[in-house]
Order: C-alpha cells, then sequence, then structure tokens
C-alpha cells in the first residue's frame, strides 16, 4: 500500500532524470530533452484538461438553469466537447479581407501561448514543478499582464467596430484589475517571505494561509477571486465578449481552429488563476491538518498530493463558473468603479494590514 | 460616517450577491428539479393534449368511409387557401346523380392551424389531429390528400 | 458607399455601428444604427420593415371571422390579447352581447397571456444583462402556463381562442385545477426572482437611473403599457376603458414614479401579481351559462368605424375597423403598442452607453413582429 502511493508525479519525474543522465552524457542535452518532455507532457495535460474543463462548464450551467445539459454524444454527454473540437478543425479559417492578415492570425497564438506560459512555476504535485524559479509570484503577474497584448492585436486587426470595441473595453479593464490582482499576491508573499512557489506551499506546513492569516488574508482572497475572475475576462466582467452587446466581442471575426485557440486560452486562463489561487491561499498540495488531531493528519497525508492539488483548483473553479451563471454583466464604468473606489483602496489598507501582521507574529 | 456608507454599501452588495449564489446552488445541488424533457427518447410516453391542433385529419371508419360531403365549406372558411376539394358527380343506385368528393387536397405547408374549417364543416368530417412531427425534407411531401384511395361517404351522412 | 464614407465615422469622429438585423440583443430583426462616442450614444436611428408582412391589407381580404388568426402574429407574446381586441371591434360592430361566461374566460386567458408574456420579458431581461440563468427559471414558470394554453386553446402561442360572439369552445374540464396550480407554483417562485435579479446589486447599478424618460415625453411619444407607467403615466386600458368586465375586478393600476429602466421593471414585476391576483378572483367564478353568443353564418358589419382597445402586455392595442357593409373590412389598421414605444427609445438612450442600450431595449419590451405588423 505505502509502495503504490510513493510512486507519485515526483519520483517519476527524478526516475526520468537519473534514467536521462545515465544514457545520455552532455548536461545540456539532457536538459534539452528534459524541456521538450515537460512541454509535451504540458501539452498532452492541457488538452484533456480543457475537455474536462468544457464538459464541467456545460453540466455546471445545465444543472444550475435545471435542465440536463449534453447528454447525447458518448455517456452522459462526455464526448460532446470533442466533437465540437472536431467540428472547429474542420472549419473554415475566414480571414476578412480588410483585416491585418499577420496580427490576426498572430493573435490567438499569442493568447494562447501567455496562457501556457503561466503553468511554469505552478507546482502541481509534491516536488513535481515544470520550473521552480525563485521569483514565480512575479512571473505569474508579469507573463500573464501579456494577454491583454493578444486581444487588443485580435479587436484591431479584425477590422471590426464591435472587435475594437471589444479589445478597448478589455485593455482598460485588465490593466485596471492587475493591480489588485497583484497587491492581493504581495499579502501573501509578505507572510512566506519568499517569491519562489515551492517555498509558499512549505509555508503552509502547519495551516493553510487563508486559515492562519485571519481576516486580511481572507479579504485578500475574495478580492483576488474577483480580480482574477475580470482579468480572465469571464462573466460577469465579459465586456470583452458580451455577447449581447457586442455579438462577440473581440473574437467575432474569428472562426474554425483560431476561435477554438481563443477558446483554449480561456480554460487553460481558468485553470491557472485557480491552481495559483489554491497555491497561495489553501496551501498547493498540501494536505488538511487539523493541529494535534495526529489519526485524522495521518490519513489526510494518504491522499496522494497532486489529487489535494487538482480538488482545490476544481473548488475554486467551481466557484468562478458559479459567478458565471448567477450574475448579471457589469457595465464598463462600474466595471471600473469597482477597480478603483472599492477593490484597490480595501486591498492597499489590506496590505498593510497583512504587513503588520507579519512583522508582529500575529499569524500562526 | 463616510466610511460607514462606505462598508455598508459593500456589505449590502455583498449580501445581495450571495443571496443569488444560494439559489443557483440549490438548483445545483438538487437534481430533483431538472425540467428538461428527453424529446424524442419519450415518444413513447408523450402524450399531447386532446385539443391540441396539429394537422387536419379526416376520420375513416374500418368500412373505409368517411363524413364529407364536399360542401366545400371548409374551403371557403380557410383564410390562407389551405384546403382545395375536387368534387365528382357519382351515380346513386336509384340512378340519380350526386356529389361527392374526389380529392380533397390538404396543404399542410400553407396551414396556420387556426381550426376554422373544423368549426365550419356541417358534417364533422374533418378533425384537428395531434401529430406534430410533419418535418420533411421536400415541401411537395406537405400537400396532402386526406380521402383514402377508394373511400366512401358514410350512410346517412348529408 | 464607400469604404470610409459616413457609414464608418463621421466628420465629428463619430463611431457608426449598425445593431442588428442580426443581434442578440434586438429580439428579432430591429435595425439600430447608432452613433458612438467612445462608448457613448450620441444618436439612435432605428429601421424598421424587416419583418413586414402587411397584415393589415391582408385582413382586408379577409372575412370578419378569418383575419382575427393573423393578429396572433403580430405581438406574437400576446397573442391572445389581439384576438379578443379583434373580436370585441367586431362585435361591437355587430352589437352582439357576449355571454358572462365567454368574458370571464377571455380575462382569464388574457391574464394568463399578460402573465406568460411579463416572464418571458423577465428572464429576456436577465440575458440581456448578461445573467442567463433567470431566463431558465423564467421558462420554467411559462411552460406550465403554456400547458394550460395547449389544453384548452390547442396551440402555445397563436391561440387563435377569440371568435366574435365568445370563444371558440369551452374551457376544458381540467382547467380549473391546472390554473390552480400554476398560480402556486408561480406564488411561490416570486421570491426566487427577486433573490437572483431584483435584490441584486450587479443589477440595480444597471438600471437604476439608465434610459429616464419623463411623464411629459412618454405622453408625447405615445408610450403606453409599462413603459409609460414606470413614468407615472396613468394609461391602463383596464381602468380607464374597461372591456370584458374588468370593470367587476378589482386590481390596481401599478405607477412607478422613477421613469427609469428600474421603475419599467418593478411596473411589470408588481403587474405579474396583479395578474396572479385577477385570475384568484375569476377562477372559482366562471359564470354558467353560453361560451359564445349565436352569430349568422357570414357576419357583415353595418357601414361606419368602429375602434376598440385593450390593454396588452405592452401597452394600448387600437384596433380600427371602417366598415362598407360588405362581408370583409374595408379598411384596418392597428395602432400597435410597440411601435409608439420603440419611437422614445431615442429620448432614452441618447447619452448612455451601449450596455445600457441593450438594458432600455429590454425594459420596453419589444415585440418586433408587432413594430413592423
Amino acid at each position: 500500500m505505502k509502495l503504490i502511493l510513493d510512486i507519485s508525479f515526483s519520483s517519476f519525474a527524478t526516475g526520468i532524470h537519473q534514467w536521462l543522465v545515465g544514457a545520455v552524457h552532455s548536461e545540456g542535452l539532457v536538459k534539452v530533452i528534459e524541456m521538450v518532455i515537460a512541454g509535451l507532457a504540458l501539452l498532452v495535460f492541457l488538452v484533456p484538461l480543457c475537455f474536462i474543463l468544457g464538459y464541467m462548464e456545460r453540466k455546471v450551467a445545465a444543472f444550475i438553469q435545471v435542465r440536463l445539459g449534453p447528454n447525447r454524444v458518448g455517456p452522459k454527454g462526455t464526448l460532446q466537447i470533442v466533437a465540437d473540437t472536431i467540428k472547429l478543425l474542420f472549419k473554415e479559417g475566414l480571414t476578412p479581407n480588410a483585416s491585418d492578415k499577420f496580427l490576426f492570425n498572430l493573435a490567438p497564438m499569442i493568447v494562447v501561448v501567455t496562457s501556457m506560459l503561466v503553468m511554469a512555476p505552478i507546482a502541481f504535485a509534491k516536488n513535481f514543478q515544470i520550473w521552480d524559479i525563485s521569483i514565480g509570484v512575479l512571473y505569474v503577474s508579469s507573463i500573464s499582464s501579456i494577454a491583454v497584448i493578444g486581444i487588443l492585436m485580435a479587436g484591431w486587426s479584425s477590422n471590426n467596430k464591435y472587435s475594437l470595441l471589444g479589445a478597448m473595453r478589455s485593455g482598460a479593464q485588465i490593466v485596471s484589475y492587475e493591480l489588485s490582482v497583484g497587491l492581493s499576491l504581495i499579502s501573501i508573499v509578505i507572510l512566506a517571505g519568499s517569491l519562489r512557489m515551492s517555498d509558499i506551499v512549505m509555508s503552509q506546513e502547519n495551516g493553510w494561509w487563508i486559515f492562519k492569516g485571519h481576516i486580511p488574508v481572507l479579504i485578500s482572497f475574495v478580492i483576488f477571486l474577483i480580480a482574477s475572475t475580470a482579468e480572465i475576462n469571464r462573466a460577469p466582467f465579459d465586456l470583452a465578449e458580451a455577447e449581447q452587446e457586442l455579438t462577440a466581442g473581440f473574437h467575432t471575426e474569428y472562426s474554425g481552429m483560431k476561435f477554438a485557440m481563443f477558446l483554449l486560452a480561456e480554460y487553460i486562463n481558468l485553470f491557472v488563476v485557480s491552481a495559483i489561487a489554491a497555491t497561495l491561499f489553501l496551501g498547493g498540495w498540501m494536505p488538511f491538518h487539523i493541529g494535534h488531531w495526529h489519526t485524522f493528519n495521518f490519513v489526510m497525508d494518504y491522499i496522494p498530493s497532486s489529487v489535494w492539488f487538482l480538488g482545490k483548483t476544481f473548488a475554486i473553479i467551481f466557484i468562478i463558473m458559479q459567478f458565471r451563471w448567477t450574475f448579471p454583466r457589469l457595465r464598463v464604468d462600474q466595471l471600473l468603479t469597482l477597480e478603483w473606489k472599492y477593490l484597490l483602496p480595501v486591498s492597499m489598507v489590506n496590505v498593510i494590514l497583512v504587513t503588520v501582521m507579519a512583522i508582529m507574529g500575529w499569524h500562526f | 460616517m463616510f466610511l460607514k456608507e462606505y462598508f455598508g454599501s459593500i456589505y449590502r452588495s455583498a449580501r445581495s450577491l450571495l443571496k443569488g449564489m444560494k439559489l443557483t446552488g440549490y438548483y445545483f445541488t438538487h437534481p430533483k428539479e431538472i425540467q428538461t424533457e428527453e424529446y424524442p427518447d419519450n415518444r413513447a410516453t408523450l402524450t399531447m393534449f386532446d385539443r391540441f391542433k396539429g394537422e387536419v385529419t379526416m376520420p375513416h371508419n374500418e368500412n373505409n368511409e368517411h363524413r364529407c360531403t364536399g360542401c366545400q365549406a371548409c374551403e371557403i372558411a380557410c383564410p390562407n387557401g389551405t384546403i382545395k376539394i375536387i368534387t365528382k358527380q357519382e351515380l346513386q343506385p336509384d340512378g340519380k346523380k350526386k356529389k361527392a368528393i374526389d380529392t380533397f387536397v390538404y396543404h399542410l405547408e400553407l396551414c396556420t392551424m387556426c381550426n376554422m374549417c373544423v368549426l365550419a364543416c356541417p358534417s364533422d368530417a374533418i378533425v384537428m389531429g395531434q401529430s406534430f412531427e410533419h418535418s420533411v425534407y421536400d415541401k411537395r411531401q406537405l400537400k396532402k390528400v386526406l380521402n383514402q384511395p377508394g373511400s366512401k361517404i358514410m350512410e346517412g351522412v348529408e | 458607399m464607400s469604404l470610409l464614407g459616413e457609414d464608418i465615422v463621421t466628420e465629428d469622429g463619430e463611431f457608426v455601428i449598425n445593431i442588428g438585423p442580426q443581434h442578440p440583443s434586438t429580439h428579432g430583426v430591429l435595425h439600430l444604427k447608432v452613433w458612438l462616442d467612445g462608448e457613448t450614444i450620441k444618436r439612435i436611428q432605428p429601421h424598421l420593415g424587416y419583418i413586414h408582412r402587411s397584415i393589415e391589407k391582408m385582413s382586408e381580404s379577409l372575412s370578419y371571422r378569418n383575419f382575427i388568426y393573423a393578429t396572433s402574429r403580430m405581438d406574437y407574446l400576446s397573442a391572445h390579447i389581439n384576438n379578443q381586441a379583434c373580436a370585441l371591434c367586431v362585435e361591437k360592430g355587430l352589437q352582439v352581447e357576449v355571454p358572462e361566461r365567454a368574458k370571464a374566460i377571455r380575462i382569464l386567458m388574457a391574464e394568463l397571456t399578460r402573465l406568460s408574456s411579463h416572464q418571458l420579458w423577465w428572464g429576456c431581461t436577465g440575458l440581456d444583462l448578461g445573467a442567463v440563468t433567470p431566463f431558465f427559471y423564467a421558462f420554467r414558470e411559462r411552460e406550465s402556463i403554456m400547458a394550460i394554453m395547449e389544453e384548452t386553446c390547442g396551440a402555445r402561442l397563436t391561440q387563435n381562442y377569440c371568435v366574435p360572439g365568445g370563444v371558440m369552445y369551452d374551457i376544458h374540464p381540467n382547467f380549473r385545477n391546472r390554473v390552480k396550480d400554476t398560480l402556486k407554483q408561480i406564488r411561490s417562485k416570486f421570491n426566487e426572482y427577486e433573490e437572483i435579479l431584483t435584490g441584486n446589486v450587479i443589477f440595480e447599478q444597471r438600471t437604476k437611473g439608465v434610459g429616464y424618460i419623463s411623464a411629459e415625453d412618454a405622453i408625447s411619444f405615445g408610450c403606453t403599457g409599462p413603459t409609460a407607467r414606470g413614468s407615472g403615466v396613468s394609461c391602463d386600458v383596464r381602468k380607464l376603458f374597461p372591456y370584458d368586465g374588468y370593470e367587476k375586478l378589482q386590481f390596481k393600476e401599478i405607477l412607478e414614479q422613477g421613469g427609469d429602466c428600474y421603475a419599467r421593471y418593478m411596473v411589470r414585476m408588481a403587474e405579474m401579481k396583479q395578474s396572479v391576483f385577477i385570475i384568484e378572483q375569476l377562477i372559482d367564478n366562471i359564470p354558467e351559462g353560453e361560451f359564445q353568443a349565436k352569430t349568422k353564418m357570414v357576419l357583415k358589419l353595418p357601414k361606419g368605424e368602429f375602434y376598440q382597445r385593450v390593454e396588452t402586455a405592452r401597452g394600448e392595442l387600437g384596433v380600427y375597423i371602417v366598415s362598407d357593409g360588405a362581408a370583409s373590412p374595408y379598411r384596418i389598421k392597428y395602432r400597435s403598442p410597440n411601435f409608439s414605444n420603440l419611437s422614445a427609445l431615442e429620448r432614452m438612450a441618447t447619452g448612455t452607453k451601449i450596455g445600457d442600450l441593450v438594458a432600455i431595449m429590454s425594459t420596453i419590451d419589444l415585440v418586433i413582429p408587432d413594430v413592423d405588423r
């Protein structure tokens, strides 16, 4: 029993590394091969992930809306997303005549690549990380802000008025909400004393920050959820798409696989944001422990770390999905009011509180 | 004072949002509330209301007899020209000639199910049927002849 | 029209976009040409006629019995009330006394229609503002009203249940029980409507103070129905010019003074409750008797002009018949509520954002086939 559980992702990764070192004697070549393997593994992981998220979104929406959701293709409709993907693959990828063709084709790539890049420092399981960069949190917040360039590019190059309006909205939105996301991330960085993702996870060994950090961390968790929902352009902050106002916003003119790229990016972003929230606030792959209940803690330790991580992530994904299917959309000026009048001042005061708490050692 | 208002508004907003999430959460966790009717799968159990107006039909009895006298009241009553009746002169056993229908043409593609023809019919020859699955690939298939081949008028219907 | 002509950017740098005729939030084939300064709306020009089917002209070649069915296709969400208006107008010309039972059935059906129409509107308002879920909750309740219609009238939307002199056939034996069950269900769901949309802070922000129109403007644009009552204009035809026995029933005319989207929203929400109240008064007191007055086979109106107005779910519908004594009308004119309400759109929406335009459109509750007819 213990043996099976020991074969985790980390031992798998070290196994591959040792085998490679034994087989290939050049250190540089080992690095390159490992990079390729990591990239391929990420792609292999992401495609089913998007299928699962797409299916989950439809089912969550359906159950909330008192209907059944997809139930025709495959058992319980599980293959619906596969069918949709095949449909998108075979559709003609239209490029409007008056568009800037180079930027038009480049934009979906940028959006997808940036969302994939953010995956790098995320700890999926114990000792299982693609790149444990020392400035993990900074890396995440800086890379994720590149996505807006892709969206602006898509909106501008489409040469469509709806697209342009959507892209401009999205620009204003992402630039504003970056601040709140950054500030709420900083509050955890202050408490953990490190930007490195693995350090932040390790600092929660004796309790997740959301429990250890009292109310200020709870506030920054809520702010992070709201602001990151806005940053990934999901309802109720989906002004860039705003179906009822701008038909489809910045991707009005996209079809076929290029449209699928935006969809892919949306789901990857959703996962990334939830994973970061899970890592920073809910302890990443750390199991749930309660003080001195040793038997309880022992049982919790038996659950694999990857299950803990994915469980927390999907719980947050569910909350973000429920947001989408419950709330009306904000107007563009109200969106900015929410950020500049509420989220930003509150999170600034909150950072001060967290700093005081960290200096005085008031957290557990 | 300002701060009180500020935090009060935040509290009220958060409460109203949580209320909505509570409702959607309730429906998410109660699959019994699901309303979906799985239509083509429930064909066996699906019964339409007896007054449902799906198409105009002409009932025939077991001797292949209908009640239509060919009076063309329905044709006049129809607002869309859905019904066309072609009549013929039939020789009766007693040697007299009598008007009877040759073909009762019903254009389903023009019909709005207004029930005017059924009301106009003096001999209750046509009624509304409950079938509603009329989709076809070729519109010509929607032109129907309601009287069955070889059918006759029922005894005693004038 | 050149590519960089006036239809893209005006000389003042205003951005021209065409909302519709194919657009998710125009609820039909309405085409709005909108001049924008950034996100702010400078001017709106509705272009009509995409779904003009010439119902008025068509009616002139049909008999007085037959032209009624076509009015179901005007404001298809108030189909029964449209039919009722035509039947009432013809009865006025024929001077037929409609039996009490027929009158009660007509009112019951009309209020059920109003209820279902307002429910659909509530769902669509949520949908237009970006909340998809209310749409499904609204359709759930609407479905049971549709079942009532289907059981008694034989059709769900275009019932054609009113005929000159009464109703086409008597109510279904199961009608009372089904209506009572439905009312119970609807009453229990009203608080859900409050929870998910009315009380929601985002919804309040999106509608309060948006799309203001003063009472004077509402009158001068000819607004009727909840659109005008949201500005405090008393215009309920059921109260002011009662027909079919509305004078015997107790109900309130809902007035709100706000004049904005929220006021119009609240008027409709309260009207739903009033409709339930009216149905509850009548459902156990349907008089016995004939459901249809005896009329001649071929109806002929005497020479003259006849006008009848009713309150549909969207406002005042007027039917104007000119008769020259023949078996079909000489001229028919419908005064449709949506056409007049649409004319106030520019006054409401100028100076607001694109997102507000969607909110305003949904609280005017336009049905485009009724605009074009």
